[in-house]
């Protein structure tokens, strides 16, 4: 065979560079551990030991002081970083209700809308009927944060696998799907839940319901996209060659890469549950009393909203910071984990 | 010859093909119309030989590439591997199939699933059959080694931690871990650095002759496929122009688009650093091909003739086949 433009060196079968393209977390590691080891070659002192000790790093130039790579500055998100301690203590505190030293949320112990003081239940004083407002917080933040972290996993299954068929099956499949996308998309939220709410009686299953119909489409819409992107992949076709039926290289090839991007949705999804919750319970529409949520809590304090500001403000600044921490994460969680963002 | 396609003149005897096509079309409806992708185009693959396929973007020949290992859509012909009939196999026929096939992908870091470690993906092909953990371990670090990985170090890599000549060796591996007969090479070298282009051919051209494997390989370079190919195959707009052993084939072209792609190969002399004029224009829409011959409104010795009638695959005196009116060769 003529030697033609391609046969240069002989060098089949060994690999053509030894480093990695790129580490797993482009971090500041390798930098920093470059910057210590030309530093120790100061230290040790003189232009000899320098070329001894450092000639990888100086590529063997003598007499060139070897490079000072700064280490790559590490940006602290210190929001990222409250938001994670706020859902902490939030998630914390709901699950620890129960055996909490707490008042019952449903009786009185004191003066109708009594001020705050010393005393534990009476931290954030007490409600229009004389009941701890702190008790009812940590009791609400149980409900609230169940049923939207409740409804936002069952929709992220539900949508995510819908999405993954829609985007890898195509055909008539998907066109039936993405019509009751975008039928429920085109129903504004509230006139749905409102719907739901009143056709079925108010209870836990009715708003856990309701919600998740509601936020079915974004995921379906989110894991199709993605399901498209992905299978139009040569690795796809490359599972195919090796004869991997339709399914599996759906759910085993596919839906892996499909994942990240969806579950970085999901914290956004449920502050938004959150809120849709607060907004039913203000319209009444939420749980029936005495259970305590957030929305609730607003709702039965708007009446006194001139004299006593408390009532809805602390139910609303938690619901507030909650729903702050959650998008801060579900930011974080998007730029970390959904590569199509970053690439 | 009244063939619907382009002629069979070049096809050797059934005995020793692997694999054969006759008549290939491949057609996808758009909103724009009907692409006629590849347009009956004939060719065979004898067992042990390296076919190189060359033509501009879009010319039809990974899609071509693709139709063999029934990995697309075939509007009509006849694909032969061995004794079986590709297009009318069945599920489990397929499955069987599968593994003599093999396909390496133009971009290596694309063609391997990004949550896989090299050491799953290397034994992908193995999980179909069933065979154990044991077994795939083993194989895994055998098939590594034929490709000059170091098992130990590369098994737990993720592909974007791979270079790109590290990932096509990957993707190589995995092709050999099922025991090909045929290789199908879709621009395997087209997204590599050169150095790491040559170090890959290599490579095949090694695992070619340990493994008995033949080899269909697709490139648009035509250095590249010169050096390593049997025969070679110019494609055009969905057909095939000329096709015949290299030395021919790049000594005496007899087809004015064989001389044209010839011609843009840059040559190391300064002055005239190209041999002819570039190509002009660009390759019609496959949406609407030209009537007659497909290269004519962009060959220099086009006449009335290449209009109105189609023409077939012919032997020049130089051994080539070639389908042109007016050849560069007189015809055999």
């Amino acid at each position: 065979m003529s030697a033609g433009p391609v046969s240069t060196g002989k060098a089949a079968g060994e690999p053509e560079n030894s480093e990695p393209r790129s580490t797993v977390p482009a971090g500041a590691a390798p930098a920093s551990a470059r910057v210590s080891d030309a530093d120790q070659a100061r230290v040790a002192g003189g232009s000899l030991a320098q070329q001894v000790a450092a000639p990888s790093l100086a590529g063997g130039m003598s007499g060139v002081a070897s490079p000072v790579v700064p280490p790559l500055r590490k940006r602290r998100n210190v929001l990222l970083w409250l938001s994670l301690g706020w859902m902490a203590l939030v998630v914390l505190l709901a699950a620890l209700a129960p055996v909490l030293p707490l008042a019952d949320y449903s009786a009185p112990i004191g003066f109708p809308r009594a001020d705050p003081s010393g005393e534990l239940d009476q931290w954030l004083g007490l409600d229009n009927q004389g009941r701890s407002v702190l008790s009812r917080l940590i009791h609400g933040a149980q409900v609230s944060l169940l049923l939207g972290l409740l409804a936002g996993v069952i929709a992220t299954t539900i949508g995510t696998v819908l999405g993954l068929v829609a985007g890898y099956f195509r055909g008539r499949v998907e066109t039936a799907i993405m019509f009751l996308t975008d039928v429920l998309l085109a129903f504004p939220p509230l006139v749905l839940l409102l719907a739901i709410s009143s056709i079925l009686r108010p209870s836990f299953n009715t708003l856990l319901l309701g919600l998740t119909v509601l936020v079915i489409p974004s995921f379906v819409r989110i894991s199709r996209a993605q399901t498209l992107n992905w299978a139009a992949r040569d690795f796809v076709l490359a599972a195919r060659n090796m004869g991997f039926g339709r399914v599996r290289i759906a759910f085993r090839e596919v839906l892996p890469n499909v994942v990240p991007s969806v579950l970085a949705l999901l914290p956004t999804i449920v502050a938004a549950l959150i809120v849709a919750e607060g907004s039913l319970s203000f319209l009444g529409l939420g749980l029936p009393a005495p259970t305590p949520s957030w929305g609730g809590m607003i709702s039965d304090g708007k009446d006194f909203l001139r004299l006593d500001p408390q009532l809805i403000l602390i139910p609303a600044v938690a619901i507030f910071l909650t729903i702050f921490a959650l998008n801060q994460i579900g930011d974080y969680a998007r730029s970390r984990f959904d590569r199509t963002v970053q690439d | 010859m009244s063939l619907a396609g382009s002629g069979t003149a070049h096809l050797r005897p059934q005995d020793q093909r692997l694999l054969s096509v006759e008549d290939l079309h491949v057609r996808f409806k758009t909103a724009g119309g009907v692409v006629q992708a590849v347009s009956g185009i004939s060719f065979d693959v004898v067992r042990g030989e390296t076919l190189g396929v060359v033509g501009e973007s879009g010319c039809g020949k990974s899609t071509a590439g693709r139709a063999v290992l029934r990995l697309g859509e075939v509007s009509d012909g006849n694909i032969r591997f061995g004794d079986t009939d590709v297009l009318a196999a069945d599920r489990k026929q397929m499955i069987g199939l599968r593994s003599r096939m093999q396909m390496i992908f133009q971009d290596p870091v694309a063609s391997l699933n990004p949550r896989r470690p090299v050491r799953q993906l290397v034994v992908e092909g193995l999980t179909v059959t069933g065979a154990s953990a044991d077994e795939r371990a083993t194989r895994a670090r055998k098939v590594m080694d034929s490709v000059g990985l170091d098992y130990d170090r590369f098994a737990d890599r993720l592909p974007r931690q791979l270079s790109g000549g590290q990932a096509q060796r990957v993707a190589i591996a995995r092709a050999l871990a099922v025991g090909p007969d045929l290789l199908v090479c879709d621009e395997a070298v087209s997204a590599l650095d050169v150095s790491v282009q040559a170090q890959v051919i290599n490579l095949i051209e090694e695992l070619k002759a340990e493994f008995d494997l033949t080899v269909v390989f697709i490139a648009h370079d035509l250095g590249v496929v010169k050096t390593i190919s049997d025969r070679v195959m110019v494609m055009y707009l969905g057909k095939v122009a000329e096709v015949g052993e290299p030395e021919a084939l790049y000594e005496t072209p007899a087809h004015p688009y064989t001389r044209a792609l010839l011609d843009s190969v840059p040559t190391p002399e300064v002055e005239g650093g190209f041999a002819g004029p570039a190509l002009a224009g660009d390759i019609p829409s496959p949406l609407s091909p030209p009537s007659g011959c497909r290269f004519r409104t962009r060959c220099p010795l086009a006449q009335d003739k290449c209009a109105q009638e189609e023409p077939q695959l012919r032997q020049a005196t130089t051994g080539q086949y070639f389908a042109c009116h007016f050849p560069l060769v007189p015809a055999a």
